[in-house]
């Protein structure tokens, strides 16, 4: 086991594990934000840079500090490793820049996204952003393009994370979409609008961090935060069958896989699932979903067993107290027990 | 004279000829290396030499050398980073179009030293000129045993191809050119790990520059304390100086390291002093990445000793007053010349070349350039120089490859020597609008 | 399909060769050569069928083509004149007058940089840093290049392309350089 330090907490974690991972151990309010890292999808992560973390300490061996930040996704633990997150005031000055250059191009049309509520790009702005960005061009734009019958892709809001392209790539056989130009023109595309027509490609939408690729089935149905995420299972012989469905009243507006406390898919979901199956009475309902602690979604829900959240009815001075008490991540099965 | 070893032969009529070549001594390294050395005795001679990647990070090839992963049974490669495309350097074209056979050469003996049976010379594939003279001369090679099997029938083998690249900059970025030789787009790769351990289709890998792999033919012939006791302190050897710009005789010239700076730009020898009788204002000393030095910081350091070219005399004073060797490419500007609007060729470059990958480069880059051509075309406000300041801040170090910094360190240097030129273009074309 | 975009015999046993290069299994290291390939037979530029082809010929996805050609500057995914004319406009260009080298073919051609004059006959692209800082300002056309310009040799370049006629590629004959 190697020993690491990340702003003060002290943890052990197995040989092969990376800051990013071991952070996430010490829960959600100590890891760093990650925008293209996907745990469940190899060589992900190292591009959108806002995990960069200091590395203040190499290891015992060698203490020496990392010259430059570095990406927690895609470095290792050493022993003894001692590492700055939010405790580095120069390292979130530099993550405010990441975040600026995320925004520099992005459309800033959350009104109209679908993403909006869910969006973990509106999550990084509002946490690291600044209040107002300096960029006075033009921002590039591109025409939204159809990639088969169920998924829209609005190029315009991508950060380029890659995740949607190991998907594609690692999920599904014979890809047929990817990543075309360099530089600020690249784009996520087909590029001969071939239809991406596969059992598992749906799951571009769920990995996808913005709303760039969104479910054209659930495409301005409802704002997310109006829906009631509830998990539910099928047997289903494509993969686990086990989704998430939102509600609205008694109609299910979208499926989709169930995602953690950082946003990351429990499991994939096959089409079938996501896309064709919304009627109640194909699911059998296993109780209310618990969604990420920062989203939107849940900061206004009910828990588990249908209860109404305590802290609702409290005073805004004991709100406050729940507020800076650090947030434990909700183990899964205490999530489904019902 | 200064004392010359690549290109001691460079004039000889037919020197591209393998016939003219070996009659100037060619291919004694490899003669010398196969039977009369261990592969890891060229390492050591490496090592002695002092010898530091010419390409431009200036690491020491032999410590490079040592870190190559020596797994059973797998292949191991030397790959040529013949990419050159570092906007002020074209050594390497003209070493490889003039004396083909002493790349070849080197990337023979360095092969054996690496104990690899196949070698790669990755060139930029604007140079097909060049890939057309490279191969010309490979086949002399083999035609003449110094490639193929059992080679000088020491059991050595070797097979050695030239690569086109596909027009990228950042091709010229080791992870990045492995993947584009590995039929990919050129997107650097993160490391670790590095391609000594996990290099060219998963494999040990060494990559090194044109002029590196050349000069290891001398080291083998002379001995590396012979090389050692050329140049100037860890500033070993000689090194290939791509001059250009607004100076009377551009060209590639061999110097012994250590020379002075003033010398280099001022000697018939060399440079033949600035053009049309003008006066010095600045120079960009090592390629477009490194930092730009008005003319009294480049002569001199901030402390008042001769500068030389050298890996250390040129970084002396770090950013704040000095800049670096780099690949050599030494762009000399006159006191006509707008340092504001060269940067915004150097930026145009930066964006133009970014790969995309990560966010700071792939938005930075772009940002600034828009900036500097906000700038350039009489529409910049005062508050811009701050902005291009706090961006360059924010993507230098920032990056998955040293292209970021490469983009952000000629922008810092612009307004840290030359911010009263920004203020006065600004306020020029204020006027004009007024 | 009856029409079915092939390379000629012998580029097809070239391109074998090529792919003989490395070892069994990384193919695909043969795609930027061959793409070079099938520019220059297909009349300077890369259309989608072509692309495909090269991704048949090497067992690839099309895609995995579409990325790589997209992101190198030196392939055409929009036709262009027979003779491509890609000047030099970085640093050591530009600070010995590559301004002036495009604006002169862009009057002299009566067209604008990135466009193709009405016969077919040139193209004008700016492109950056090409190696040849010390023969400032340079312009490349297939695969030579054309250094120390001024206008006049300009001038003299452009007739001799139009009398020669022929399209210009990377493959030109080998031009042995004196310096």
């Amino acid at each position: 086991m190697l020993k690491v330090t990340i702003d003060g907490q002290t943890i052990e974690v197995p040989e092969g594990t990376t800051i990013l991972q071991a952070a996430r151990m010490l829960g959600p309010e100590v890891a760093p934000p990650a925008m293209c890292y996907y745990s469940t999808l190899e060589t992900s992560g190292g591009y959108c840079r806002t995990c960069i973390v200091k590395v203040t300490k190499g290891s015992e061996k060698d203490p020496r500090p990392m010259p430059k930040p570095v990406a927690s996704c895609r470095t290792m633990v050493m022993d003894g490793m001692e590492v700055q997150n939010k405790t580095s005031p120069e390292l979130l000055e530099a993550r405010k820049g990441v975040v600026e250059f995320l925004l520099a191009n992005h459309p800033l049309d959350c009104p109209v996204c679908d993403q909006a509520g869910e969006c973990h790009l509106q999550d990084l702005s509002f946490e690291h952003g600044a209040e107002s960005t300096r960029y006075e061009f033009e921002r590039r734009t591109f025409e939204k393009i159809d990639i088969g019958p169920n998924v829209q892709l609005h190029m315009t809001r991508c950060i380029l994370c890659y995740r949607c392209v190991k998907v594609a790539d690692q999920l599904t056989p014979g890809r047929s979409h990817g990543v075309l130009n360099r530089g600020d023109a690249s784009e996520i595309s087909t590029y001969i609008e071939k239809s991406i027509d596969n059992e598992f490609s749906g799951n571009v939408i769920d990995v996808c961090p913005v709303g760039a690729l969104t479910d054209k089935t659930f495409r301005f149905k409802n704002r997310v935060w109006f829906t009631k995420p509830m998990d539910a299972h099928r047997e289903c012989d494509k993969c686990s069958g086990k989704v998430a469905l939102w509600f609205k009243g008694a109609d299910v507006l979208r499926v989709t896989g169930r995602k953690d406390a950082f946003g990351e898919v429990e499991e994939f979901i096959c089409n079938t699932c996501r896309f064709e199956k919304k009627d109640a009475a194909d699911w059998k309902i296993e109780g209310p979903r618990v969604i990420d602690h920062k989203s939107v979604i849940s900061s206004n829900h009910y828990l588990a067993n249908n209860q109404v959240p305590d802290f609702a009815f409290r005073e805004v001075a004991d709100y406050k107290a729940i507020e800076d008490k650090p947030v434990q991540p909700v183990p899964a099965q205490n999530q489904l027990n019902n | 004279m200064s004392k010359k070893l690549l290109l001691k032969h460079d004039h000889e009529p037919g020197i591209q000829t393998y016939e003219v070549y070996r009659k100037h001594g060619g291919y004694a390294s490899v003669e010398k290396a196969l039977k009369t050395m261990t592969p890891e005795a060229v390492v050591e001679e490496v090592k002695k030499s002092g010898l530091r990647g010419r390409g431009g990070a200036g690491f020491p090839t032999g410590m490079k050398w040592s870190f190559l992963a020596k797994p059973e049974g797998v292949p191991r490669y030397l790959v040529c980073n013949a990419d050159e495309s570092e906007p002020g350097t074209f050594k390497d074209r003209y070493l490889m179009s003039r004396i083909p056979h002493y790349l070849i050469e080197g990337m023979i003996t360095s092969s054996f030293a690496l104990g690899a049976n196949t070698s790669y010379i990755y060139v930029r594939g604007e140079y097909y000129y060049v890939i057309a003279i490279l191969e010309k001369a490979i086949k002399e090679a083999y035609a003449a045993g110094w490639l193929g099997k059992n080679i000088l029938g020491t059991g050595f083998d070797h097979d050695m191809y030239v690569q086109p690249g596909g027009g990228a900059y950042i091709c010229g970025e080791e992870t990045a050119l492995l993947e584009s030789l590995e039929g990919k787009r050129g997107n650097p790769r993160i490391k670790p790990p590095f391609p000594a351990v996990k290099g060219l289709w998963g494999c040990p890998t060494v990559v090194n520059n044109v002029e590196t792999i050349a000069a290891v033919v001398p080291i083998v012939n002379d001995g590396g304390e012979a090389y050692a006791a050329i140049g100037i302190g860890k500033s070993t050897g000689t090194k290939l100086i791509s001059a250009s710009g607004h100076i009377n005789k551009p060209g590639v010239y061999e110097i012994e390291l250590g020379l002075p700076v003033e010398e280099f730009i001022n000697s018939d020898e060399y440079c033949g002093g600035v053009w049309k009788g003008r006066k010095l204002k600045a120079v960009v000393a090592g390629g477009s990445s490194v930092p730009v030095l008005p003319a009294d910081l480049i002569m001199k350091t901030a402390a008042g000793e001769p500068r030389l070219m050298s890996y250390e005399s040129l970084a002396d004073g770090g950013f704040a007053s000095g800049t670096m060797l780099g690949s050599g490419g030494f762009i000399v500007m006159d006191e006509t010349a707008s340092v504001v609007k060269n940067l915004w060729t150097f930026a145009r470059f930066y964006h133009h070349e970014s790969c995309g990958q990560c966010s700071p480069c792939r938005e930075g880059t772009g940002w600034m350039e828009k900036v500097l051509h906000k700038i350039v075309h009489g529409h910049g406000e005062m508050k811009d120089i701050d902005l291009l300041w706090d961006l360059q801040r924010k993507i230098e170090g920032n990056t998955i490859c040293p292209l970021g910094d490469a983009a952000a360190w000629p922008v810092a240097s612009a307004i840290r020597h030359f911010r009263s030129e920004f203020e006065e273009m600004i306020n020029s074309h204020a006027v004009e609008h007024a | 399909m009856e029409n079915k975009v092939q390379f000629k015999p012998e580029t097809l046993a070239l391109a074998k060769e090529i792919m003989g290069r490395y070892p069994e299994g990384k193919q695909k290291s043969a795609l930027l050569p061959l793409l070079h390939l099938a520019q220059a037979e297909f009349n300077g530029w890369l259309d989608v069928p072509v692309m495909d082809m090269v991704a048949e010929v090497i067992g690839i996805q099309a895609i995995e083509v579409y990325e790589v050609t997209s992101f190198y500057s030196m392939y055409n995914l929009k036709p262009v004149g027979n003779c491509l004319l890609e000047i030099c406009r970085t640093s050591s260009c530009w600070l010995r007058g590559a301004e002036d080298i495009v604006s002169h073919l862009e009057n002299k051609l009566g067209i604008k940089e990135g466009e193709t004059t009405p016969d077919g006959m040139f193209t004008i692209k700016t492109v950056e840093c090409l190696g040849s800082c010390g023969t400032a300002p340079m312009m490349q056309c297939g695969a030579q290049f054309h250094e120390n310009l001024d206008t006049d040799k300009v001038d003299s370049i452009l007739d001799k392309l139009r009398a020669d006629g022929k399209r210009t590629n990377y493959f030109d004959a080998v031009v042995v350089k004196e310096y």
